[in-house]
Parts: C-alpha cells; structure tokens; sequence
C-alpha cells in the first residue's frame, strides 16, 4: 500500500475468495478477511474463484462476449455468459487437466521450477514422434485420467526399455516425445470441446484463462481454430493466467459496484462452489 | 453434497455459422467435378453437411464431410477422422438392419473424411412442432385436440426405445436430431390441415456422437438430454413430454429401469459438484 500510495481511506471493500479451492488456505484467508473488515470497518464480498479468473481474462484482454476455457490444476471447464450466469458447457469428467501435467511431470522426476506445465512445454518442443493415447472427449466433456494412466506406463516402459523406436519413422523414443504426445493429445481435447461451444452459442471469441492457458503451445492451436472459424483467441500470459489476488479485487469490485456485499455471518468458504452458481448483475 | 439446482442450459439459437462459405471446393477432390456440386446445408463443430447426389442425379443424398482441423497433430487427426467417420456409418448399419428408422449408408471414404447417406424428405420435428404449436395459438385452441401431438411424442417415445433396444445410444438427442419423413403426401396439400403437420415417421439423424452402449446409464442421459431439449426448445409442449416415456416404457424389455434412472439423473443434472 505504501509503494502504491494509498491509504484504507483509498480502499472500498474487502474481497476475499469464498470457493472453491482447498479448505485450510480458504479458511484462513477468509478469517484474516474478517479481522480487517472489522478492524477498518469495510465491508466484506466473497468472490468464486473461477469468476475473479473470467473476469481477470475480460479486463486484461478487452474480450467482450468470450466462450472462455478455464484449464488449471484444478478445473477444467468450457464457460459461456448467458442470461445473468456464466453457463458450463463443458468440464472435464474426472482431474483436471493441469493435474493430468503436474503428475506427469513427477512421474518424469523434472523440475518443478517454476511450473512442472512450463518445464513439460519445454521439454515437448523437442519431441517429434507422437505416440497413441486415449482420447477422451464425450459431447462438451473430457476425462483425463485414462490418458495419465497410458503415459505413465508408456513412461515405464521407456524407462525399462530405453531402446525403443518409432515403427513408423524409425527414431528412439526419448521422454521429450512422451511430453510432445500428451500436450498435443490433450489440447486437441481442449480445443475442440471449446470449438464445439463455439458452434453452439454461435460466438467465434475464445479466451482462455488458468495456469495451463499461459502454454504457447495452446494458444497456438486455440488460434487456429479461431482463425478457421473467422474468429480470434484471447490469452495473457502467466502473471494474469495463474492465480493472483488483483482478479479476486476486481471481480468483487464489479460485485460490489452493483451493491453486492457480504454479511459477515456469511463470510463463510467452500471447498464446493461451481461458477454457475454466481448471480452476474454487472453484465447485460 | 448437497444438490444444486443448476438453471438448465440455454439452447442454441438457430445462429448462422460465422463462416459460411458456398464454395464446395473445401470438399475432397472426388467432388469438384461434379456438374451439380454439393449444396451446404450447415456447418457444425465437426462437420459440413452437403446435400448432393448418388449414382443418378435423381438420387439426393446427404453428404457429410469432416474437414481436417488444422489444429490438430496431422497422424492424431487422421486417427479421429477415420475412427469418427467408421463408428457412425456402424451405428447407422446396425440401426438399419434391426430396423429403428435411420438414413440409409451410401458410400464412405474414412481417410478423406466423408459419408454418404440418404437424403431424408421431409422435415426436422423442431420445425414442424412449432409450426404446429404457433398454429394453434394463431386460431385460438387453448385445450383439446392434442392428440396428434400426442401421437407425434409416442412415436418419437418408441424410436428411441428402439435404437436403445438394441444397443445404441444417440448421444446428442435434440429435436433437431429427429425428423419427420414425408411419405405418401404430396408436398402441396401438405400443410391444408393442421394436423397433417405432425404426420410422417419419425427418423433419427446425425449419429456423429452415438456408441454402442447397454449402460442404463447412458440411456437415460440420452432420454433426459432429450427431455430439455424439449423444455428449453418447445415449452409449451412440454406437458406432453411423459408420452414420450410412456411409450418409450413399452418399447423394449428393461425400459422401466431406465424410466427409474432417469429420475436420479435428473435429480443430479448432468454436472457434478465442484472441488477447487
């Protein structure tokens, strides 16, 4: 507050995230939340999370009407806004698909500095050789944790058995091409579950939002689809994509401009709170 | 966990597809030297649909192309192409050959990504439901004289029925997805009486998202996407929705567990509880 020069008098409300997400973090964010809220007298809005990250994408982007993808280590999920809500057209069945990432990334033993995504992606542009995996896309939804299962064992199996070739090219199969396999398999899943809203709703915006949406690889292939389709795709890049609290300050902030608060008998958390539940009175 | 009543979907729109081009040269080579070159229907997700011939110019037929997504890894997206086009064209065969009333296959190509079927004359039941329904309201019949609705919805009860019957689940069933074949009557006097309207068998179309399932589970998935179809498309024929269950209840052996099921899955809609 001192670097930005503002002082509590500067401060409209306190915004803290309700849900969802782990219970200890909720908890003690929403008990410190209270503490300053009656030691300087500001009033409480409980933000969901996934709308702080939706409404983050829409301020930094310029996006207006977006069919937003939220991929993180937690969700996984194809939103659309209609009619006071941010609609889920599409969500994945089972993990996420940022956990599918980060527990293959332990299974390789690479680093997880700064991200175990990051470090996949990194590896992934030197793979060439794409290996079959499931591929699990129902309608608007996926499931990803039949694909982690595929590529741990064929990781095992490159472990055990480090000679192995490509029968179609010939070259050795090296964990590069294991990372290069699950990227393009599992953001072919995403994009065209996102494309399939797209055609649904009629909207040719994309934004994507989560940690797993600052992947360039992603990007890429959301562009293209856009582009197919006459549209284009919104991103950012990982100082807005991972979590931050600016977005949980803002979309309270919209929250609380349409007379939005939280009692604090209701300053409670959840470890449950879908983005559909959220009534969104600050769009048309 | 507690049970979320989550607001049903909003159905789509009939929205013009951002880029509707008529050039059929997006159509593989096979196609580009025909006199009469495919017309497009519409453009989904996935696919293009055309409406052309087969063998004889007098043949219409429907012609169903998946473009390649640029998007995707070239041998990733041939592997999808192929397996998409070969697992609707089986579900169609099976359909046909245990007799639920679904397009005839014509010719398919999996690696360029195309199938032929017959062309179905007549119209989707979403068209001519509410042109049924705005006629009524147009001459002022509040109640009564419902039967041909009626009929329509028992009939739609019993194809469904059918293809769960034998081991099929359709996988997107809208009322778009259900069309009514125009047999016997004569294009002109169609539309003289109003309950001509709802007249026709009634055929299931676009299997590119059906499987071969017994799961009971997915049958009334099936059923209950149907039924909100229903509810968000045609409100006011709603009411007449447990027509469609009831004779889907008679069709096959092992519907009234279904029937059953349909009730959890409504209770819980179609999305889980969220965790962080």
């Amino acid at each position: 507050m001192a670097e930005a020069k503002v002082t509590m008098n500067d401060v409209n409300c306190i915004c803290y995230t309700k849900g969802p997400g782990m219970g200890a973090p909720l908890q003690s964010v929403a008990i410190a939340a209270r503490m300053m809220s009656l030691l300087w007298k500001k009033e409480l809005v409980g933000v969901n999370h996934c709308v702080g990250h939706i409404e983050m994408g829409r301020e930094i982007t310029g996006a207006d009407n977006p069919i937003v993808l939220y991929v993180s280590g937690g969700n996984t999920q194809v939103v659309a806004y209609a009619e006071q809500r941010y609609r889920i057209f599409g969500e994945a069945l089972d993990i996420a698909v940022g956990n599918c990432l980060d527990r293959f990334a332990r299974t390789l033993e690479i680093s997880n500095d700064p991200a175990p995504g990051y470090n996949i992606e990194q590896l992934a542009k030197k793979g060439k050789v794409l290996l079959d995996l499931p591929y699990a896309v129902k309608g608007m939804d996926c499931s990803f944790s039949g694909i982690l299962a595929s590529i741990d064992l064929l990781a095992a199996e490159l472990k055990a058995n480090p000679e192995q070739r490509d029968p179609l090219t010939g070259d050795v199969i090296t964990t590069a091409d294991l990372c290069f396999s699950l990227q393009e398999t599992v953001y072919a899943m995403l994009v065209e579950i996102t494309e399939r809203a797209m055609a649904h709703v009629g909207s040719n915006q994309v934004l994507i939002v989560g940690g797993v949406g600052s992947n360039l690889r992603l990007q890429e292939m959301m562009g293209l689809m856009a582009k197919d389709r006459g549209g284009n795709v919104f991103a950012t890049d990982e100082r807005f994509c991972i979590d931050n609290g600016i977005m949980i300050a803002h979309a309270g902030l919209l929250a609380f401009e349409t007379g939005f608060r939280t009692a604090l008998n209701d300053s409670t958390c959840t470890q449950r709170f879908r983005t559909d539940e959220v009534f969104v009175q600050w769009r048309d | 966990m507690e049970i979320q009543a989550i607001p049903p979907l909003p159905q789509a729109p009939a929205v013009e597809p951002p880029v509707l081009s008529e050039s059929p040269s997006l159509l593989p080579p096979v196609f580009q030297n025909d006199s009469s070159a495919p017309k497009l229907i519409t453009q989904g997700a996935e696919a293009l649909l055309y409406r052309s011939t087969y063998l004889l110019p007098e043949i219409p037929c429907a012609l169903k192309y998946r473009p390649s997504k640029p998007y995707r890894h070239p041998i990733l997206d041939a592997r999808l192409t192929k397996h998409r086009i070969l697992s609707e064209a089986r579900v169609l065969v099976k359909c046909r050959k245990e007799g639920v009333p679904v397009p005839a296959v014509y010719a398919l190509d999996e690696k360029e990504g195309w199938l032929m079927v017959e062309w179905i004359e007549g119209e989707v039941v979403r068209i001519k439901l509410n042109e049924w329904l705005r006629n009524r309201k147009e001459s002022g019949i509040q109640e009564g004289g419902e039967e041909h609705l009626k009929g329509l919805m028992r009939r739609i009860g019993s194809a469904v029925g059918r293809m769960h019957g034998i081991g099929i689940v359709h996988g997107d069933l809208t009322t778009s997805n259900l069309m009514l074949r125009l047999n016997g009557i004569s294009i002109g006097d169609e539309a003289t009486t109003d309950d001509r309207i709802l007249d026709g068998e009634v055929v299931l179309i676009d299997f590119g998202l059906a499987s071969q399932s017994t799961a009971d589970e997915d049958r009334a998935v099936d059923l209950y996407v149907l039924e909100r179809a229903f509810g968000s498309t045609h409100p006011r024929a709603e009411p007449l929705f447990s027509e469609v269950l009831d004779a889907y209840g008679q069709s096959f052996k092992g519907a009234n567990i279904v029937l059953k099921k349909l009730e959890d899955v409504r209770m819980r809609g179609r999305k889980r509880s969220m965790l962080g």
